[in-house]
């Protein structure tokens, strides 16, 4: 009886102290952010460019790169969702297209900026934003065709033949009805994959590596607040790295309402 | 006596995919026009399997195997074997004509009147007062229009389960189909919606002629005209509800409705 009370305890309090451990650097690093961040925060960064010491351009730059990027992956990642869940009927295809999908999720992202530096960037010779843009948009495509195939699963079965009981085609029903019932998650899914990408800084280092000025030119160099924080960081100037600082804040902030704001979507499904 | 059919299978084999043996042995039934017939048997017996027969929605998953034929009774009297049928829009077709009401409700994602609205704007209804018009005919043949009414354009995933089945029988009827399967319709409802739906169903007998898988005995010795007992793919017996229920020929039916085994 001993034995087992005093096993409890160990084990009590092992995993009370191991979460303890695990919180303590999150809110260690959520805290030295909020610190230095707020400290070297200056409503000017935001307009002003990297050029002048603000962090306009990189802001811009970095979402313009994350939202081309989703416009190209989301098409490509829902309909390769689609043809698994329902068109592949779980064959040999479906099983090999998953699993390197699943293989491609979990590749390290400079891998992906070195293959696109590889193929692109290397042929044309110097850094271009839609070298970012290919980069990312790769990172993101498996991550929205596993969101899209298991959002699909959750779908009953029976839906999709009651729509064909009324007279629907498979791809009428698709399109209308199963699309519709796994909006909310869909849309969870892309704005969470969305979050990833737009802190990545790995796909961008020497894709579309960084500019100083703001640009829409995705032809050329394009400014990229993640690179900058890589940059910035480096530097020996006190002016930089509170830059830096304040960029890090910036960007955890962004990424963290995003996060936030595809959580609430789940959540107001379920009501 | 060929025009008392709506619909007929005769020696009707299934076989699910990579099944090693077909699931319906040779099935002959008939679908007497503008009558209820029950189909009842313990589960696996093959019951739903030959009700999803007949719609054909068995196709939307591929490797099955149909034999023998099933019958549908077209506009001039005669009666096409509807196994034939290879291109999707004649599916699509058979389908308009042999509705299919499930065990959970549904609803699709829209509202109301969206509901209603997608099965006729699928066959070609797109006029904004024919529309209206089937719609409130359609609900209020599915005895729900008085509830719904001043809500049309709110979501259908609001309403109540019986409402929302009741919702799933108007969106089919208003299709004006020649025959509606029912498969297991209150399995999943209270015992007041339950009361509802069955009623509904009996009214509907005037449309369109009935086929309706179920568990409850009661249910089909109360609704319907005919009944069929299934077992392990085999028809068993078929013949008259109140024949069925009080006097069966086979000692296996019997003994299924009196409780002693299924």
């Amino acid at each position: 009886m001993k034995k087992r009370f005093l096993l409890n305890k160990i084990i009590l309090t092992l995993s009370t102290l191991s979460a303890i451990i695990g919180l303590g650097f999150l809110f260690w690093i959520l805290g030295t952010l909020l610190i230095k961040g707020l400290a070297t925060m200056n409503l000017s960064i935001f307009t002003h460019d990297l050029v002048d010491g603000g962090i306009r351009n990189l802001l811009v730059g970095q979402f313009v790169m994350a939202l081309i990027a989703t416009f190209f992956a989301v098409p490509i990642g829902v309909m390769a969702g689609i043809y698994l869940r329902e068109y592949s009927n779980n064959g040999k295809i479906a099983f090999v297209i998953r699993n390197l999908s699943d293989i491609m999720m979990s590749a390290p992202s400079i891998i992906i900026g070195v293959f696109v530096y590889a193929i692109y960037i290397d042929k044309v010779n110097h850094f271009t934003g839609w070298g970012g843009v290919l980069a990312l948009a790769i990172m993101m495509i498996p991550i929205i065709v596993s969101t899209t195939d298991n959002m699909l699963s959750l779908v009953p079965k029976e839906l999709r033949e009651a729509g064909i009981a009324l007279g629907g085609s498979k791809h009428k029903i698709i399109l209308q009805i199963v699309l519709k019932a796994a909006k909310v998650g869909l849309m969870t899914g892309i704005l969470l994959s969305f979050a990833r990408i737009v802190g990545e800084t790995a796909p961008l280092l020497f894709t579309s590596a960084n500019s100083q000025f703001f640009t829409f030119n995705l032809n050329d160099q394009f400014p990229s607040l993640t690179v900058s924080i890589y940059n910035l960081a480096t530097y020996p100037d006190q002016e930089s790295k509170d830059l830096a600082w304040a960029a890090s804040f910036v960007l955890t902030a962004v990424v963290l309402v995003i996060n936030l704001g595809g959580r609430y979507l789940t959540r107001s499904k379920h009501k | 006596m060929e025009n008392k059919d709506v619909m007929r299978a005769e020696d009707l084999c299934f076989t699910y995919p990579n099944a090693p043996k077909p699931t319906l042995k040779s099935i002959n039934l008939p679908i007497e026009k503008n009558k209820i017939t029950a189909l009842i048997g313990p589960s696996g017996c093959g019951k739903s399997t030959l009700l999803r027969a007949f719609n054909r929605i068995h196709d939307l998953y591929p490797g099955l195997k149909y034999e023998g034929k099933i019958l549908l009774q077209n506009e001039n009297g005669n009666m096409d074997n509807i196994l034939e049928l290879k291109k999707e829009t004649d599916l699509v077709k058979l389908r308009q004509r042999v509705g299919m009401i499930f065990q959970k409700p549904t609803p699709f994602p829209m509202s109301i009147y969206d509901n209603v609205a997608y099965g006729l704007r699928l066959a070609g209804v797109s006029n904004k007062d024919e529309l209206d018009g089937k719609i409130e005919k359609a609900l209020q043949g599915a005895a729900i229009w008085n509830e719904v009414k001043d809500r049309l354009r709110s979501s259908a995933m609001g309403l109540s389960g019986g409402q929302q089945q009741r919702l799933c029988i108007a969106r089919a009827v208003a299709l004006k189909p020649d025959v509606l399967l029912f498969d297991e319709p209150t399995s999943a409802l209270d015992p007041i919606s339950t009361g509802a739906i069955e009623e509904l169903i009996a009214e509907l007998r005037s449309e369109v002629s009935i086929a309706i898988v179920t568990h409850n005995m009661q249910q089909a010795s109360r609704l319907s005209d005919y009944t069929a007992f299934m077992y392990l793919g085999d028809l068993i017996e078929f013949n008259k509800t109140k024949k069925i229920f009080t006097n069966p020929s086979e000692k296996m039916t019997e003994d299924y409705i009196t409780g002693r085994f299924g």
